[in-house]
Parts: structure tokens; sequence; C-alpha cells
């Protein structure tokens, strides 16, 4: 029996990223905020150091940074004619765990989605007709414009590196002349761009596109945020994603917000605890608070006027599921909502290797790449291609930490004499060229419970059915070709093209960018929350995260995911707490 | 605090350190920040525990030296101690799978589903060895695998590697693939871990290791930098004999 405790204004489950930007918002109105974190507490100077942070071996390949598949994971099927079966390990994308969430281990790649992203269906639609038949592309309910002034307050939390392409409408030479109108230009100036951004720099020029510094999230110059936490310049040690950073030079929760939420009094953080369910009293339509259950076994259960879920996409959609929120997606009948337009990420790229020049690409950091957009959302005329949506095409150097990247050359022997020659001759002589491709909702596409396999609490683990759909591969195919001409324009001796082909496989990294489950729209007949991030069942449940993206953007989607947590808590504080109940009449 | 549990506006490390939470947690509310220096988990380390049979390591120590041979480009998987390195991680919780999720029920999975077997690491080689060494005992005259010559051996690992050779009750492809992997980590890991021994595996490639500051040389423009590597405990050249 789940001990009661006393109640709290606000409980936010999970503290990552959304979490502390939450808290740190709701507690300025003197809402009293706990947050329950179902990991550690995790701080730079005690637990990714300088000395301790670039362990390639354990952080990444043991994967201590990330939530430990040994207590819960999920399992995998490419469709429903499979039995799915467990990741017992991660692989193609990594969960974080403990305070900062997977803001602790990103590479810092800080992007706005376009104008036109969300409106993926009504523009595509009125622009080039009816859909694939499968595709279940939504509108987000809320524009871009809505977002502007909450992407903006972020990148400035965060001290985005970056260059201006659309301020106040007028184009700037060296930016992206294809992103939405901004209000200000990014708060630091861009990265201190190295021999490959300098390649791809010259080759994109001569085939007519525009590149431009990659937006990011490791410091260009020491940076004081508007909370007054000071972030130091980055060093280009070349361990950003799947590490920490020991340097203050990255942004995440630890160092924006944390050092001042920490010291608030009306805040509070619980860890090591983790929330099993969301209660709803007897009607269904109101959440009471939620249960959570300590490392000795021991639950509580915690009353709270307003449930938050600000844990990881895939967790949100599980804790719904869990809960009883909703009814789940099942795609035989197209009934339900809760795990629909799951959708990830289509990547595809081009090794470029030299004869003659060192691309020396341990002198990297997360977010040090020049992009180019012409290939990206609707920035390009897709009439009679077939497909829908693109992806940016960067040349980033984010490191070269060698058990994970060695480039070789097409043809190349996987061990022996003649990988090794090939590994010593060309790790310091490569780089790469990449799309990063928008994966547009598809029915067949979802998340659900599964009948078989159950978490360290013997609770269903969450059971992901997933494959690229035919506008996916249509879409990465054309985004190839534009990299291989990128790539064959770079000076190299050769390149490797890899093609996003075949079934998608759970286990090679590609990237942690899981959407959809708990999608936002304009109506409670096609999704879970409204356009302020609400559950249309429960008014006072609110879920943030990529979770709630109906269809991933061709961008890295943390930007978008902080971005729309800041203006669901800007409902909650202009209206939601004057006048609890639904923002959006139903 | 006084019953035990949850107090607001304080941050609490349940069970973290059992009874003694509370006190510590009381201590780091008055601070505000609940920075404890010092409280990182330490690193595992190499620390010289042991997994293999004498047969077992003998047969490893021979498929590693296939896979990154010693030649006339510079050490290969012995210099680097690829074998012991893969042996001490089998005799930690590396080997006994202690983050994976291994409850059952147990199949075969496809490819795109990644590790299905029942065993955890170390019990996957110490299968796939006694196979692997009993194919070879029947296939080449009693012969194990670390006795086959060097072209006998590179003909067997290929023919597990393109799948032709299957062992019974044991996916030599499931284990081939996590050897490869292994063997990557025990010659490119930072040397504190008892593989890259001599820091042999940056040195072949030039990596410079765990730097802290490459600010320097941000304006390469494709030159070749030539680098000392340095590992996470520094390199031999600093300590104080």
């Amino acid at each position: 029996m789940a001990r009661k405790l006393p109640p709290v204004d606000v409980v936010l489950v999970g503290f990552g990223w959304t979490g502390a930007i939450l808290a740190q918002e709701l507690t300025q109105d003197g809402l009293e905020v706990l947050a329950i974190e179902r990991g550690g507490w995790r701080d730079t100077p005690s637990h990714f150091p300088t000395t301790v942070a670039q362990d390639e071996l354990r952080w990444y390949w043991r994967k201590e940074m990330f939530q430990t598949t040994a207590r819960e994971t999920l399992t995998f099927r490419n469709n429903r004619s499979q039995t799915a079966l467990p990741m017992r390990r991660w692989g193609s994308f990594l969960p974080g765990e403990g305070v900062g969430g997977g803001g602790v281990h990103w590479n810092g790649q800080t992007w706005r989605f376009l104008p036109s992203d969300f409106l993926a269906a009504s523009h595509n639609v009125e622009r080039y007709g009816p859909m694939r038949p499968g595709m279940t592309v939504q509108d987000y309910g809320v524009t871009y414009e809505e977002l502007e002034p909450h992407y903006d307050r972020f990148e400035k939390l965060c001290g985005i590196a970056g260059r201006a392409g659309n301020l106040n409408g007028e184009i700037m030479e060296g930016g992206n002349p294809f992103e939405g109108v901004r209000s200000a230009d990014y708060p630091n100036p861009p990265m201190h761009m190295t021999f490959a951004q300098h390649r791809f720099e010259a080759a994109t020029k001569e085939l007519g596109l525009k590149p431009f510094p990659g937006p990011s999230a490791n410091m260009t110059k020491p940076y004081v945020n508007p909370l007054g936490c000071q972030l130091a310049p980055c060093t280009y040690c070349g361990f950003c994603e799947k590490y920490g950073c020991g340097n203050y030079s990255k942004a995440s929760a630890q160092t924006t917000i944390l050092p001042v939420l920490m010291r608030n009094p009306n805040f509070s953080l619980k860890v090591h605890n983790e929330v099993l369910q969301v209660k709803l009293d007897s009607t269904g339509r109101r959440a009471t608070g939620v249960v959570h259950v300590d490392q000795n076994g021991e639950e509580y259960e915690q009353p709270a006027d307003l449930v938050i879920l600000c844990a990881y996409q895939l967790s949100n959609t599980r804790l719904m599921m869990l809960s009883g929120i909703g009814e789940i997606y099942d795609p035989a009948t197209g009934e339900g909502l809760v795990g629909k337009n799951y959708c990830y990420q289509v990547m595809s790229g081009a090794d470029v290797f030299f004869d003659d020049a060192y691309t020396n690409e341990f002198v990297g950091a997360g977010a040090l790449g020049m992009c180019v957009d012409e290939y990206n959302g609707d920035n390009f005329d897709h009439s009679g291609l077939g497909f829908i949506g693109g992806g940016y095409i960067a040349c980033w150097t984010t490191h070269s930490r060698p058990i994970e990247r060695r480039r070789i050359p097409e043809g190349t022997p996987q061990w022996g004499s003649a990988w090794k020659k090939a590994v010593a001759d060309n790790f310091l002589k490569s780089t790469n060229v990449g799309a990063h491709g928008a994966s547009m909702a598809h029915a067949a596409n979802h998340l659900d419970l599964d009948p078989t396999y159950t978490d360290v609490y013997g609770r269903p683990l969450m059971r992901m059915t997933f494959d690229f759909t035919p506008n996916d591969r249509a879409m990465s195919a054309f985004l190839t070709e534009r990299v291989r001409e990128i790539a064959e324009r770079m000076g190299g001796r050769e390149i490797k093209l890899s093609p996003r082909e075949g079934p998608y496989d759970s286990m090679p990294y590609q990237t942690t960018h899981n959407t959809g489950g708990t999608i936002m729209g304009a109506s409670p007949a096609d999704s879970v929350v409204n356009r302020y991030l609400q559950s249309w069942d429960v008014p006072n449940l609110f879920v943030m995260g990529a979770g709630v993206f109906p269809q991933n953007a061709g961008y890295n989607p943390t930007g978008t995911v902080a971005a729309l947590a800041y203006w669901a808590a800007d409902a909650i504080r202009s209206r939601y707490i004057r006048s609890p109940g639904p923002l959006v009449q139903a | 605090m006084a019953d035990g549990h949850v107090s607001r506006r304080h941050i609490l490390l349940t069970s973290l350190l059992g009874g003694t939470s509370l006190v510590a947690s009381a201590a780091m509310a008055r601070t505000g920040i609940p920075w404890v220096p010092g409280t990182a988990p330490y690193i595992r380390g190499f620390d010289g525990a042991r997994f293999f049979t004498p047969a077992e390591r003998a047969c490893v120590e021979a498929m590693v030296a296939r896979l990154i041979p010693s030649d006339d480009l510079g050490p290969g998987a012995r210099e680097a101690g690829v074998a012991d390195f893969i042996d001490n991680q089998l005799a930690g919780s590396y080997g006994r799978g202690e983050r994976w999720y291994m409850k059952g029920p147990f199949a075969d999975g496809l490819e795109t589903q990644g590790y299905q077997d029942e065993r955890p690491p170390a019990g996957l080689y110490r299968a796939a060895v006694a196979a692997l060494d009993e194919h070879c005992r029947e296939r080449f005259d009693g012969r194990v695998f670390a006795q086959l010559t060097e072209d006998e051996q590179d003909a067997l690992l290929t023919r597990i590697d393109d799948e032709e050779l299957e062992f019974e009750d044991v996916p030599a492809a499931a284990f081939f693939a996590l050897l490869q992997e292994n063997a990557m980590e025990g010659f490119f890991c930072d040397p504190v871990h008892g593989g890259n021994r001599d820091m042999v595996g940056w040195k072949l490639i030039g990596f410079p290791g765990v730097r802290y500051d490459y600010r320097d040389y941000l304006d390469h423009d494709g030159e070749r930098l030539s680098i000392e590597p340095v590992g996470l405990m520094g390199r031999p050249a600093w300590n104080v004999d």
C-alpha cells in the first residue's frame, strides 16, 4: 500500500531539459514544484569532470551514461508480422537516465523547425495533393510564429552559437536563408570551423547552395545566460554526444538552470524514485497525483494539483499507457491515439577520403559543422518527386573516438592486415557529409505495450513497431544523391555512400530522436494533447517532449522540444493557474 | 524528515546511502546545491581479474591476433593486450551482462533485433570457444584453433564471418560480431582498461587520446598534427620513478 505524502502544487515526472525548464518557470509564480527522477543526481564537478568524462569504453560502449536496460528496455519489431524481442542493450538510440536526462549527453545541435514543418499536412496537401496511402501526417496545431519567442528564450538560455539567416524578415548573408523569421540573432558567434567545413563550404557554394554554420550549444565565448549561469568556451575536445561535458561548455540543465533552480525554496527534487503511474480520480478526468517507488521498493502516493510528464518521449508514452489515460492505438482498427505516429529520423551520408590532407577530426565538437538547408522541409519543389519532407545536409566534425569511428574505403575487409592498413591510412584523413532526414508518420509505425516482456517491477515493456516508410525511402534516396554531389566536390580521393537501405535496424547507433506517441493537435479526435501540450482527457495533466511531434522534421528536435516547453509553461502561468481547466474547448 | 521520508524543498538521495542519506541530504539542503565532491562512481579499470581457462585464453588470443595482426605496420592485438582486456571484461559486470536486459523468453531473433542469446557475454564466449576448438579438433587432426597455421585460422574465421560455419547450440555469427566489437574496444580503449597497452592502437592511427583542449589546433587547415597521445592517467613519460 502506497504511503500518502503531503500534496504539492505541481509534480514533474522526470528531470531533464523539459523538467528543469518547467520547474524554473512555474516556481516563479510561487508554485511549489516537486520533480521526481528515477536516476541519480549528476553534476559537472562530481560526475563528469574532464578527467572522467572522456572515457569512450565506459560511457558509450558500457552504456554507463544511459538508462539501465537491465531494469527496463523496450521490445522491437519492424512490422506486425514479426514477434518483438527486447533490446537487450541500447543500439540505435540512447535514452538518458538521471538528472539532466539526455540533455547531458547530447551534441548540442540546436535547430528551429521551418514554419511549414508545423503545417506538414495542410501545407503539403495544398501544394502537392494527397499523400501516399497510410501516411498519417498532421499539423502541429501550433505555428512557428507562436513558438518564435520561445525558441529565442531557449537560444538565450543556452548561449547558442550561430548566424541568423532571416532577422525580422531581412535575409542575412552567411545564415540560413530558409529559416523562419527570427526576432533576434543568436546570442553567440558561430563555431570555429576546421578544414572539413571549409571544403564543404566551397563545394556547396560551387553547387549554388548557401552554406551556414550549424547552430551550436557548445560555447564559442564565455557566456552568462539570463539566469546568471556562467558557461565557458568550448575546447573542441571531441567528447560531446554520449558524454557529459567537464568544461561547462555545453548547454544542459546542469549548466544553464540548476545552479539557480536548486537554490529556489519553492523547488524540491527527489532522485532514485521512479513514477509508476499517474493516478486518476473516479471520473478518470482528473489526475490526483502520481505513485512512485524508491530503491527499497517502498511505494508512495504523491498528490498534486498539476501533473506534468517531463521524461523522455518513450517513457512519457509508456506512462500514459500504464496509467490508462487515453486509448492505446491499434493499427488493425485505426482506433486509439496513445502510441500513434511514432517517428524517428532518416539518416544517410557519405564518407570522404583524402590523400593529401588531414582532417584531424579529433579536433571536434558536438555542433561544429557547416550545413545547407536547400533540401529540407518544403524549401524545394517536390512536384513529381513522390515524397514530402527533406533534411539538412551537413559536414559536422563531432569527434574521432576510435572505438566508434574508423572510416575505411569501400571494399575494405573488416579485419586482418588489409583492414589495419586501411584504418591507419584513413583515420586522420577522412570526414563525412550527412543528411538528417525527416520521418513522416505512417499508420503501421507505432508504440504499444508488449504482451510478453516486463520491467523490473513486472509491468509490460513498451513495444516499438517501426520501419522506414516508402516516403522515408524516397526522400532519403533523393537526399543521399544531393550528399553525393557535395561529397564528390570536396577534393577527396574517393567517397563511400551510406544510403538508408534495408529494414530499420535497431542496433547500429543512428540518433536519439524518437518522436510521437503522445501527439499534439487541434482536435481530441486525432491528438493526445492540445496545442498547449495539455491532455484532452485529463486537463490537469500536461505532456512535454518530442512525443508530442505528430511527425519528425528534418532537424534535431531539442530546440523545438524546449520551445514547446516554454510555450506550454507560458500558457500554464498566464491562463491555467488563474482558471484551471481545458485551455482549448474540444 | 522525521518520518524518514520526503521533505519538500530538499533533495533526497533516498536509499543511495541507506540510512545515512537523511543526514547527508539535510547537509546538502543547507548549501542549496547538492554537490558532493568525489561521489562519482569510480571507474572499475583493469584489476587483473580473470575469466578464461588457459585453453580459452589461447583460443581468444589467437583469434584476436588474426583480427588485428602484428605485422609490418606495427603492433597488433597481442602487443595491445587485447586478450587480457577481454578476459578482464568478461570477469566483471560486463561479462555477466549486469546492465543488459536478460529476462526471457529467449528467441533467435532477426538481424534487426540485436543480441538475443540467453547467455551474457562471458557465457557466450565460453560456449563458442569450446565449440570452435571442438570443431578444429575434429577437422584438423586433434589440433585446437590456437594450434592451426595462420592461414588455416584466417580461412576458418572467414567462414564464420561469412556465416558459412555454424555450431550446434552456439550462434557463431553473434559470437563473431561480439568478438570483433570487443577486439576493437581492447585495441582502441583508454589504457586504464588494460587494453591499448602503451597506446599502440592510438599510435597506429594517430589518435592523440583524451586531450582537454584543442583550440590551438583549430586552424590546422589540413596539415598533419603530430601530437603525443595522452590517456586518462596521463602517459608513461609523465610518471616519476
